[in-house]
């Protein structure tokens, strides 16, 4: 059993969990992810990681709350224990001295990238940070991000902080940068990811996105998270996480994570109502 | 032995064979020749003393029974149902001729059964501690087996297994229609009470590799599997809808899918499903599909004659009412406008002159493309074994299909103090020969841990 060291909602929807997990937090890396179950007869489910602490044998991770899951995920307390914390999963981000580097998170992706910028600022490389999300008061972990990297630029689709709209205007930003950049990496949804990838493509950036397709057992067992990159399918458990943006098929994966979209809500209508029922 | 009738099993889960009652497993090894030359044992990978179990039931005396078959099989219960006895013990059997050989599994099987139901296990004299420490990679038979010896020898074992559950391919791959859960468990917790240590969700090569492992165990057995789904490599594979067998059955055994929404994993409910493949994996997804009310069949290139699955597995599935389509290859997967997958194109096969394997390979004859109406499929054509630890451990043999490679004999590996058998060796087998790669690794390794 892995504790619940801390568990909070750090804007609406997104969470934040720690758990203690010290034979994954030994070995973690920026870009990798681990494998959860919320309980004894649960799906197994990825999820980046997005902090840890080698000493206290704590990862963190931010996700939303969006299906079974996550939503028995969300509502862990301190203290509580779930059967299955597996990891540290796929292969690291590729943490070189490019020059100016870009990283781009949306959603939960905020905390994931965070790791991952951190990670390339100790390396050397001029960092700047892009932020997206529907409105100001989604965003997280501002103050973070501030101390790592050399710029922090935000998108919100109201426009009630920086940049009003979505990763569409990523083109005008890289633009207005002035200076070369040298690599693009995105986490987040599938969608942003697909629409950095295809602004970055015109501007010769090298683009490396961290996918998020279906996963069960998360070590090149099963195969469900098969994605075609360039010409190869490739698993996204052992081959992945990271990939070239500009060569990943997005139609399928876009398709391929809708696969249980319907039935993914079964369990939310039938066995929450039944709890409900309990607590009448 | 008994068996749930077809029209009944093709609507559940529970065990297809019911097992022997003691009457008839006493009728049955009564009919033992006990011939001197004990063919039956050579042809056993695991070399159980067949003969003298099976005087033992004759006598009625089925604890002296159990006893015999454990010197040599930790795992009998599992081994009864899953193992291949008709191209081993009982394919030799001198009564085989008159297609009368003993039905030494399904003895097997009796014993393990009685034993377990009789409630306390009986549990073998474990000698002093060695104070050797030994750590076993992957928790399905190979290692399973290597625990079991290795701990009856007075070492100290601690089994590493990457999922949630131990078991390996018994628990995620093999339905439990054919090989019930419990029966694993039940196996597991055996060696649990023998003092081996189970740690879960532990990947090694990942979590840890196996040389951060050396640094505190004298020797590891590698036994990870066959754990990376082929696939066909035609036009339309990663439609949805189109499964690997692993995926499928893991989401079935492993997840509980088949009882989705109690187990949150979620499945689809499928009204026409090709498996394609005809081996053991090929009749366990049909079989398995067929139960969750798809209309199934069976595509496979070759004719029935080279069925590489047992064939009381086919007869199973041919009287559960799947479909065979034989001399039949699929060509490519048509998708509906939503990425569904919708049809499967297949070209006819005529079989040519006998190939590397023996069999006559199939040759397509042109012209002769089909359509099958489908909404899922599922690809079991084999695996290769799981890179994670060959790609993470420096200066470890590697063989041209990515196996590891290790001596037949003892299980050594290139580098020493490593020790590896079963499916990560050999690519996807059988059980039994797991087993058995683990029954001479862990001698090897116990020659090794004594020398020190």
């Amino acid at each position: 059993m892995f504790k619940v060291i801390e568990s909070r909602m750090v804007v609406p929807n997104i969470h934040l969990l720690t758990f203690h997990a010290p034979a994954v937090a030994r070995e973690i890396q920026p870009g990798q992810f681990i494998i959860v179950r919320a309980d004894e007869n649960g799906e197994r489910i990825p999820l980046s990681v997005a902090d840890w602490n080698r000493e206290k044998g704590t990862i963190t991770v931010s996700m939303m709350n969006v299906g079974m899951t996550t939503s028995r995920l969300a509502s862990l307390e301190s203290g509580m224990s779930i059967p299955t914390v597996v990891g540290p999963l796929g292969n690291a981000t590729q943490i070189e001295k490019y020059g100016t580097v870009i990283c781009l998170g949306g959603c939960y992706g905020i905390g994931s990238i965070y790791p991952i910028a951190r990670a390339l600022r100790e390396k050397g490389n001029r960092v700047i940070v892009i932020l997206e999300a529907r409105s100001s008061y989604l965003l997280y972990w501002e103050d973070r991000f501030a101390t790592i990297c050399d710029r922090l630029i935000l998108i919100t689709r109201d426009g009630t902080r920086g940049f009003r709209g979505h990763v569409g205007r990523l083109s005008e930003i890289i633009t207005g940068l002035g200076g070369p950049v040298n690599r693009l990496i995105i986490n987040g949804c599938t969608f942003l990811l697909k629409k950095g990838s295809e602004t970055s493509q015109p501007l010769g950036i090298p683009t490396v996105v961290s996918l998020n397709p279906i996963m069960i057992d998360g070590t090149g067992m099963c195969g469900v998270c098969r994605v075609t990159v360039g010409s190869a399918t490739r698993f996204a458990c052992v081959h992945g996480p990271d990939f070239d943006g500009h060569q990943v098929n997005w139609a399928e994966l876009l398709q391929r994570r809708k696969t249980y979209l319907p039935e993914e809500v079964v369990p939310l209508r039938t066995s929450r109502c039944e709890e409900h029922r309990h607590t009448l | 032995m008994p068996k749930q009738l077809p029209e009944v099993r093709r609507h559940n889960f529970s065990e297809v064979a019911l097992g022997y009652t003691a009457e008839l497993a006493i009728e049955e090894a009564r009919r033992c020749l006990q011939c001197p030359t004990g063919k039956c044992v050579t042809n056993c990978p695991v070399e159980i003393n067949i003969p003298e179990f099976v005087k033992y039931i004759a006598e009625g005396d089925f604890a002296a029974g159990i006893r015999i078959l454990k010197q040599k099989n930790c795992l009998p219960a599992i081994c009864g149902r899953v193992c291949p006895q008709e191209e081993q013990c009982e394919g030799i059997c001198t009564l085989v001729k008159k297609g009368g050989q003993i039905a030494i599994g399904r003895l097997e099987r009796f014993l393990a059964d009685w034993e377990a139901a009789q409630g306390e296990l009986e549990m073998p004299e474990i000698p002093p501690a060695t104070g050797r420490k030994i750590a076993v990679v992957g928790g399905g038979p190979a290692g399973l087996t290597v625990a079991g010896d290795l701990i009856k020898l007075g070492h100290q074992v601690t089994i590493f297994e990457a999922l949630h559950k131990m078991g390996g391919v018994l628990i995620y791959g093999i339905p439990e229609f054919r090989l019930p859960k419990a029966i694993v468990q039940r196996e597991v917790d055996y060696l649990k009470k023998l003092g081996v240590e189970i740690i879960t969700d532990f990947v090694v090569g990942k979590t840890r590799t196996i040389d951060s492992l050396l640094e505190e165990y004298d020797a590891i057995f590698v036994g990870s599997g066959a754990g990376l789904p082929w696939f066909m490599e035609i036009p339309g594979e990663n439609l949805n809808g189109v499964y690997s067998a692993n995926e499928y059955l893991t989401r079935m055994n492993l997840m509980g899918g088949f009882l989705f929404p109690e187990y949150q994993t979620p499945i689809k409910t499928h009204k026409r499903v090709a498996v394609l493949g005809g081996g053991n994996v090929a009749m366990d997804c049909a079989r398995t599909a067929l139960r969750l009310g798809a209309e199934t069949r069976i595509i496979y290139r070759r004719s029935r004659q080279e069925l590489p699955a047992r064939l009381e597995e086919v007869e199973n599935a041919e009287e559960e009412g799947i479909v065979f389509e034989f001399l039949t290859l699929p060509v490519r997967y048509i998708g509906d406008e939503n990425g569904w997958v919708k049809q499967i194109e297949c070209i006819k096969m005529q079989l040519g002159e006998p190939d590397a394997s023996g069999r006559r390979r199939p040759i397509p004859i042109e012209g002769s493309e089909t359509i099958y109406e489908v909404d899922a499929a599922v690809c079991a054509i084999g695996n290769s074994p799981n890179p994670l630890i060959a790609a993470t451990t420096p200066g470890l043999e590697i063989g041209k299909k990515g196996n590891i490679v290790a001596d037949e004999a003892t299980g050594k590996t290139s580098r020493p103090r490593i020790w590896a058998g079963g499916d990560v060796v050999t690519g996807a087998a059988t059980v039994i020969l797991a087993m058995g790669a683990g029954r001479r690794a862990a001698r090897s390794m116990h020659e090794y841990l004594c020398s020190l």
